[in-house]
Formats: structure tokens, C-alpha cells, sequence
């Protein structure tokens, strides 16, 4: 059964029809092209797939377009402000953390998520707080790294 | 003018991350192609079975399917290849059977290939899977080696006499046995390498096109050497001439191995395109990939070590069976053999070695290499018996190690290698400082107060890296040349094309490239762009395996840019009225030998294009050179890694409380890559060590550990922040004295991980332990033991 689907996407409001069964991250990436947004599992393990749905992360594998409905969702399109990455984007690219980049996405959008919750965590609570993003190539030493100077940047700045 | 912030040696932050940052890469996924179709694999979900018919007709009746393809589709096309062949023991070849790219007649592993469903959309194609009716009658399998070679095992091919593949050998099996009888010491230990699967982030995904009017096949792909996949699927399987295929590999997310290899789904969404006059796509899902991709390692061993009264090394001999899995995987007979055996002497001066690997076909997935490929197995059992020859022989550890040390070079090694360089006692030193090795007791002792059982442990490895030369390879099997290409273009305006034959799937080949380039050639790191990953662009190169992309790869670079700079130099003698010999080249500059007489790299470019003023009777315009280089010999980095653990005795659960790493890469571009790479290198070590296993239900032959929910990967907070640092000796064999650095964490951690294990249990007599320690496994010991004290 085709539904239409009215949300605002990166600030920009988008309305479509879409399969009822449509998950939020083939909506984002097949309807809207939107492919930072990745697929690395089908059980909702790996994380590659988060973005922010109102303001908060979320596993766009696990839920449906339809329940996202009338949401602000962010992907990891709408991050940076214009060419100015985002400070957690920034600290990535400054510590190194990520290779391959396919995990990158999810782990970038959760980090966010975890900084707007704890502004300075712990390396303790940075890694639980991962326990959803997998990655296969940092070995996360620079995925941490990343996390913690990305956190003082966005309290000592405009996270924009 | 000469880039001295990002040239060879600066910690360059990667030019590849703006785009990975902002989910703009594009992998191959991310791209779709008009009036494209999707295809769905219907695999076998029984580990071995005949294949009585396939009725695709329900299928086909449902709306927006277009096509159900079976083996016969197929009859025409080769099978899927195998690039390195192996020789037994008496000199026969090993036994090779067909590889269908569609299951013909009988399926041999879960996951095997059945049929495929071509549809308008994927979820019509996954739902018409499931109409698509295979009738099977149910074979026996054999899931474990030894049930597979079992005398009333059935082979599980046709086609050949029993389940094994070969029995190899290598090294002087006489003096070995000798040396070991009338030895002082021999410590013997039985272990298991266990079975891995890769996981690299990104499935698999193929795209086939093809062009009816110009007859030209594109296949996009998730591989790691394009090129390699043009030559096996156009010669080998699909005998599409290699000028009408191009093969492209765009942004991959990881390989570790697992996407060397020629998988079917690339023939079958390129002949699927040609068949049907529109692009086909597959993407593998995540299960699908853990019954897909080629797994790693999976050895079963007996490994004896035998020493004199002093400790000194006398001998070491090794038996060992390989799971080939249900076919033969590209590379994978030279994984357990070439890729392993010739590590068995490590850092040591073992005088002799002997080595039998019996290969094995069973009804699981294939195996192949895998991060490190044969040299974490290696250097697994030679750290492993060394532990315990010392703890044997009451001789501590780090002495044993460093008295058998390999201390001058170059070195022959009794199993066919030629270390040209190393200090095996410098990185062992830096690592004791570095790890306060010295002031352990104290910290055990401090821990048992807090009920915790900490335990240390060191792994000193050496691997080998960039497979080569390529005579002597093909000599031993390997069915392609393993060098590298490069070609240099220089443009009108003096930026700077490098067009690559490695492939870079998270290495970070863009910016360590660039730096090589701008470094050699004094200019501009931003003027410089590197170009890989597409047939059509790219000198025919060999790709990304095996931590050869510097060495062998950077190397090419190096060379094509030596003849850019002698070209170059041509041109300034005749525009600046000097003789050729009197030219030097620095900075960016052509200069008359002790004059103020200049011109500079642009200059020359230009002149080059803009052929005015140019010496057209002796040299062609232009600048672009391609050079081909053909390594003399592996590279041989080593280093010693020391892990500190602590048992929770109520739990079995082990923390890794520090790790520290010290290795000798040769010279480094990019420090800060490189220490990536060992980091992630070492979680694939540590998830070995003590998380990751690939468990098939051995009556079944059912993969048990088929998702995240059952294969454990490493995640954050399994592994704790390292401690890294580097020691240099340059290889002596490349103009960059480059070693390789993408492996080595892989197969210097699980030793030094397990070491630590067996030494914090010191008081529970446990002389070994498989991979991977789980919780259970450790409680168990503690508790049986703590059961038998009570």
C-alpha cells in the first residue's frame, strides 16, 4: 500500500508516496538520494544507518518512514553548515577518525547525539555510548579521540 | 615550490575525510544507474545436497520480475578461477574442482548460489526469491576437517578422489626430526586458528552494464583490485576481451581481504546486464555476507619447538590442516602455505624447519585470506610455543626471545625467505620501557588485592609483506604478476595526475600518495591528484592486499616520477643552453649545476605541451610517464607487542588494561595513518583473541554465527586506548625503504593477547587455550580448579 510522507529533511520539507513497508533509511536514500546514510547490518547492530530523527539519534533501519511522519530528521548531509564542517565532523577529520568512512556517518550523528546529551564525557562513557556503531578499521583509538576533542569544541563553540 | 608541511614524514590530515565526513563519498551502492534492475540470490540453505530441479515459474508470474536465472544461464561461462596453484608433496598438482558460478546439480555450502531473481525493485525481487521452488534431496556434510577426511567421508566433488586438497611440504623434514630426537627440550602444543569472517563495513555490491551499441561490459564493484577482477572474469569466466570491460571500484568501505577475490555475483550481474539490455544490481545484505564472503584463517595445528639445555633453538616442525572451505578461493591455496609456512622462523634463528599443511574441502564457505593472511597463523603458533617452551624450562620469556634473536642481516631463514633488515632487540626494548614491563609484579600484585587476575603477555612477530618478485612467485603457484603500476601525468599547467594500480579502501592512499609525490617532485600538495580504482583510468595494477600499496605500489610512483624529473631535465638543458649533465633537480627547480640558471617545474611542464621552444628532434612532447615496478623481494616488517590483562575470576570476563605496540614499518610517510592502521589492526587482533569465532553446527553444517547477534565484533568498549610507537630500519630493496604497516596489528596482537591469558591463569595450570577466550571458557577453568581445591 502506498502512504504519503511529509517531513522536513535537512531543513528542507519533502512529501512523498512511499510502500507503507519503506524503512526510514531506504527512504532517505533511495527516494531522496540522500546516501551519506549507510547500511552495514539487517539487525540493527552496526549503526552505519543513525541519524537524528527530532532532534535525537536513531537507527534509520529501525524505523519506518511512515512513523517518521511530521518529523525534523538530520542526516549526515545536514550537519555542516555549508562548506564550515560541524566541530564533530571537524575533529574526525583532525584525529583521524575514520578509513574506509562507511561506519562514519552513523558515528558521527551518534557522537552529536551523545555530546548534546553529556557535554564532556568520559572515554568510558564515549565507548559505552558507541556500543550501537560498529566500526571494522579504526580499532576506535581515533573514533574516541575524535569524540572527546569534538565535545570541547562544541562547548567552547556554536555546534552551528 | 617545495611543500615542506605535507611532504614525506608529516602527519598530513587525509584529504579523502572531507567527503567521508559529509556522506558524500560514493560507494558502490550509492549509485544507481537508469532503467536499472535488482537482482536476489536464491541460496542454498542446506550445506550439501543435489539439486533436483529449479521451478522459477512462480516467480516469474509475479508483477515486475523480469528474469530467473539458473546454472544453465550459465553453461557457457567458465567457472569461477582459482589464482594460485599449489603442488603436493610428491609434485602432483592439487586438486581443483570446478567452481560453478551458479550451483550445477549440487549445492555445497549454505549460502551457495542456487539461482537469481531479476526484478523492477529489490523487494520484488527478494519476495519473488522466495516463490522461486529448489526441490533438494539432503546430502551428508562435512563440516569439520577431520570429518572430512575421514576414510568413509564421500568427497564432497565430483570430481576429485577425496576431500583433500593438497599435502604440502616444506623445509628439511630429515634434520627436523633429527634435530628434535636428540633434542634437550621439545615443548609440543595442538592449537586452533579460528575461523574468522572479515566483516569490512560495506557489503558487497555489483552493478553490471552493458552497451549494445559499442558492445562494452562495465561491472562496479566492491573490490580491492579492479584489474585483477578484469583479468579473471573477462579471460577466465565471462571471455569478454579485456578492452570491452572496464571494471570499476569507487569509494569501497573496507576489504581486509575479503574483496580480493572474483566472487560470482560479479559474472552473474554482468551477464544478467548483457542478457537482459539494462543495468543489474546486487547488494548483499549482511547475513547474506556472512554465507558469501570468504572467511579467514581456520587451521587446526601441532607444532613442536625443541631447544637445547641453554634455550637455544634447535628445530621447529609444524603440522597443520587448512579449511579450504566448499571451492577454491582466489588466493586461497597460498594462504596457509606460501603466505604462512615461510614466517615459521619469526624473529628467530631456528636453524630448521619443517612444515605439512594438509588442505581440506568441506561444505562451509570459502576461506582465504583475511588481514594478515597465513602470517597471523604463523606467528600465532611460533609465539604460542616459544611461551611455553620458556615457562617449561623455568627461562623467562623475554630472555628465551631475545637469545634466539636473528641479530644480523641479511638473514636466510630455513623456510625460503630472506629477511633484509631489522633490530628485533630495538622494538623489544622500546616495547619493555614502554609497557614498564619491569614493574609488572607489582601491578599483579596490586590487582589480586582487588580480587583481579592480571596477566602479561609479549608477541614478537615478523611478517612479510608485498608478495614478490613476481618469477619467484609464479614459480611457486601464484597464476598472476604481483607487481604494481603508476603512471605520472603532468598537466599543461604543472598539476599532477597520479593514476594508481593500488586501491585505497580506507588507507588513505590519496593523501600519502600525494604527499610521496609532492615530497619527490617539490611541489604543491594541493596541485597533485590521485586517481585509482577504474580500468579505464589507471595503468594495469595489481591493487591492495597483503600491506603492499607503499612498497610495491608507492614504488611505481616513485620510479614514473623519476623519469618525469629525467625527461624534465632534458628540457631545462635545452631551454636554459646547458649541457643534460650539468642539470640538477630540487625543490621545483631545474639548475645549472652552480649557477643561478633556473627553470621551474611549471615552466617545463608547459614547455612540454607547448612544444615552441623544444628539442622536437631528440625528444617527444609531453610529460607522462608510467613505470612498472617488480619488488626483488618482501618487505619484512616485525615489532614486539605486549598486553596487559586482568581476569575477572567470578565472571572469566578478561579487560585488556594496556596494550602497547612497537614496530618497525621501515621508513614512514604519514605517521598518522600508519598509526591507524595499527590500531585497527590490533581490534581485529584482540576481537581473534577474545570475541570472534565462526561456528558451524557440525552435524548441520548450519552457520550458527550468521549475524551481529551471534558473531561477536569488537566494539568500543571491548578494547581499551593503545599505546603505539615505531622503530625504523629501511627495507634495503626500495627506493623509499618502506616496509608495509596494514597487517601487522592483526598478527602481532592474538599471541601477545592469549600469552597474557595463560599468565594471568598461572595458578590455575592451564598450559593452553584456544581462540577466542571467551567468559566461559576462562570461568570454566577457574572453576574446575577452584571444584578440585574445594
Amino acid at each position: 500500500m502506498s502512504v504519503s510522507v511529509v517531513m522536513t529533511v535537512n531543513g528542507e520539507v519533502v512529501a512523498k508516496h512511499v510502500e507503507d513497508r519503506t524503512l526510514l533509511v531506504e527512504f532517505l536514500r533511495e527516494h531522496l538520494r540522500l546516501t551519506g546514510t549507510h547500511v552495514g547490518c539487517d539487525t540493527s547492530q552496526c549503526g552505519a544507518c543513525v541519524v537524528h530523527a527530532n532532534g535525537k539519534s536513531l537507527k534509520s533501519c529501525t524505523a519506518l518512514a511512515v512513523q517518521m511522519d511530521g518529523a525534523e530528521i538530520t542526516t549526515i548531509e545536514g550537519l555542516a553548515n555549508g562548506d564550515v564542517l560541524h566541530p564533530m565532523q571537524e575533529a574526525f577529520r583532525q584525529n583521524h577518525g575514520l578509513q574506509c568512512g562507511f561506519c562514519t556517518p552513523g558515528m558521527v550523528m551518534s557522537a552529536v547525539d551523545l555530546v548534546n546529551e553529556n557535554p564532556d564525557p568520559s572515554e568510558t562513557e564515549i565507548r559505552e555510548w558507541l556500543e550501537g556503531n560498529i566500526c571494522r578499521c579504526t580499532g576506535y583509538h581515533n573514533i574516541v579521540k575524535s569524540i572527546s576533542a569534538g565535545a570541547k569544541a562544541m562547548r567552547e563553540g556554536d555546534p552551528t | 615550490m617545495t611543500d615542506n608541511n605535507r611532504g614525506i614524514g608529516e602527519a598530513v590530515v587525509r584529504r579523502e575525510d572531507s567527503r567521508f565526513l559529509q556522506g558524500r563519498g560514493q560507494y558502490t551502492d550509492d549509485m544507481n544507474l537508469a532503467g536499472q534492475l535488482f537482482a536476489c540470490i536464491v541460496r542454498s540453505q542446506h550445506a550439501h545436497a543435489t539439486i533436483n530441479s529449479i521451478d522459477g515459474s512462480a516467480a516469474m508470474a509475479m508483477d515486475g520480475v523480469v528474469s530467473v536465472l539458473t546454472h544453465e544461464d550459465f553453461a557457457a561461462y567458465g567457472g569461477v578461477p582459482c589464482g594460485w596453484g599449489v603442488n603436493n608433496k610428491d609434485g602432483s598438482p592439487m586438486a581443483e574442482p570446478k567452481h560453478p558460478i551458479l550451483a550445477e546439480g549440487v549445492a555445497r555450502h549454505v549460502g551457495d548460489p542456487v539461482a537469481v531473481v531479476i526484478a523492477e525493485s529489490p523487494i520484488i525481487a527478494r519476495n519473488a526469491a522466495e516463490h522461486v521452488q529448489v526441490s533438494y534431496s539432503e546430502l551428508p556434510a562435512v563440516v569439520s576437517m577431520q570429518q572430512a577426511l575421514d576414510a568413509s567421508a564421500k568427497p564432497i566433488h565430483g570430481d576429485t578422489e577425496s576431500n583433500l586438497c593438497f599435502d604440502w611440504e616444506l623445509g628439511d623434514r630429515e634434520a627436523v626430526d633429527q634435530a628434535i630426537a636428540g633434542a634437550h627440550h621439545v615443548t609440543k602444543l595442538e592449537l586452533i586458528n579460528n575461523r574468522l569472517v572479515p566483516n569490512a563495513m560495506e557489503p558487497r555490491c555489483a552493478i553490471g552494464d552493458y552497451n549494445s551499441a559499442t558492445g562494452d561490459h562495465t561491472l562496479y564493484t566492491t573490490s580491492q583490485n579492479p584489474h585483477v577482477i578484469r583479468l579473471l572474469m573477462g579471460a577466465f569466466v565471462l571471455q569478454i576481451p579485456e578492452h570491452k570491460l572496464r571494471v570499476v571500484s569507487p569509494d569501497v568501505g573496507g576489504g581486509f581481504g575479503s574483496k580480493i577475490y572474483h566472487y560470482a555475483e560479479e559474472a552473474i550481474v554482468t551477464v544478467a546486464a548483457m542478457k537482459l539490455g539494462k543495468p543489474v544490481k546486487w547488494t548483499s545484505d549482511r547475513t547474506e555476507a556472512f554465507i558469501s564472503d570468504a572467511h579467514g584463517r581456520d587451521h587446526i595445528t601441532t607444532v613442536e619447538l625443541a631447544l637445547d639445555r641453554e634455550g637455544n633453538f634447535l628445530a621447529l616442525r609444524e603440522s597443520t590442516h587448512a579449511n579450504m572451505g566448499a571451492y577454491l578461493s582466489t588466493f586461497a591455496p597460498a594462504v596457509p602455505t606460501y603466505l604462512h609456512s615461510t614466517l615459521l622462523a619469526g624473529q628467530y634463528r631456528t636453524p630448521v624447519i619443517y612444515a605439512e599443511v594438509k588442505a581440506v574441502f568441506t561444505n562451509t564457505v570459502v576461506v582465504d585470506a583475511y588481514r594478515g593472511a597465513g602470517r597471523p597463523e604463523a606467528s600465532y603458533l611460533v609465539e604460542r610455543v616459544v611461551e611455553t617452551a620458556a615457562r617449561e624450562m623455568g627461562i623467562d620469556p623475554v630472555e628465551l626471545r631475545r637469545k634466539n634473536f636473528i641479530k644480523s642481516f641479511p638473514h636466510d631463514t630455513p623456510v625460503a625467505l630472506t629477511y633484509d633488515s631489522g633490530d628485533y632487540a630495538a622494538t623489544l626494548d622500546q616495547a619493555m620501557i614502554a609497557s614498564d614491563y619491569a614493574g609488572f609484579e607489582a601491578r599483579r600484585a596490586e590487582a589480586k588485592q582487588r580480587g583481579k587476575l592480571r596477566g602479561i603477555g609479549i608477541a614478537c612477530y615478523v611478517e612479510a609483506c608485498g608478495v614478490a618478485p613476481s618469477n619467484i612467485a609464479g614459480a611457486l603457484g601464484a597464476r598472476a604478476g604481483l607487481y604494481e603500476a603508476a603512471t605520472i601525468r603532468v598537466n599543461p599547467t604543472g598539476s599532477i595526475s597520479v593514476l594508481t594500480g593500488s586501491h585505497s579502501h580506507g588507507q588513505g592512499h590519496e593523501t600519502t600518495f600525494s604527499q610521496l609525490v609532492a615530497d619527490k617532485l617539490g611541489i604543491d600538495y594541493d596541485s597533485i591528484d590521485v586517481v585509482h580504482g577504474d580500468t579505464n583510468r589507471i595503468p594495469f595494477g595489481m591493487g591492495t592486499y597483503g600491506s603492499r600499496s607503499l612498497a610495491v605500489g608507492g614504488t611505481a610512483i616513485v620510479n614514473a616520477v623519476d623519469k618525469i624529473i629525467a625527461k624534465g631535465k632534458k628540457i631545462a638543458a635545452h631551454l636554459l643552453e646547458a649541457s643534460e649533465a650539468d642539470i640538477e633537480f630540487e625543490n621545483g627547480e631545474f639548475r645549472v649545476a652552480g649557477t643561478d640558471k633556473m627553470k621551474p617545474f611549471a615552466e617545463i611542464a608547459l614547455t612540454a605541451y607547448v612544444p615552441h621552444n623544444f628539442p622536437l628532434e631528440e625528444l617527444e612532447p609531453g610529460l607522462e610517464e608510467t613505470a612498472f615496478y617488480d619488488p626483488k623481494n618482501f618487505t619484512f616488517p616485525a615489532g614486539t607487542y605486549v598486553c596487559e590483562v586482568e581476569i575477572d575470576p567470578d565472571t572469566g570476563t578478561t579487560e585488556i588494561v594496556s596494550f602497547h605496540a612497537s614496530d618497525d614499518f621501515g621508513r614512514i610517510i604519514n605517521p598518522m595513518i600508519v598509526e591507524g592502521q595499527v590500531h585497527g589492526g590490533l581490534v581485529q587482533g584482540i576481537g581473534q583473541a577474545l570475541l570472534e569465532g565462526c561456528v558451524y553446527d557440525t552435524d548441520s553444517g548450519q552457520l550458527i554465527s550468521g549475524s551481529y547477534m551471534d558473531y561477536t565484533m569488537p566494539r568500543a568498549d571491548d578494547v581499551p586506548s593503545f599505546s603505539v610507537d615505531t622503530c625504523v630500519t629501511e627495507c634495503t630493496h626500495n627506493p623509499l625503504g618502506v616496509k608495509g604497516c596494514g597487517e601487522a596489528g592483526a598478527i602481532g596482537a592474538p599471541p601477545a593477547v592469549m600469552n597474557a591469558i595463560i599468565d594471568a591463569l598461572s595458578d590455575y595450570n592451564v598450559r593452553h587455550l584456544d581462540m577466542p577466550a571467551t567468559p566461559n571458557k576462562i570461568w570454566s577453568i577457574i572453576h574446575k580448579a577452584s571444584a578440585a581445591a574445594a
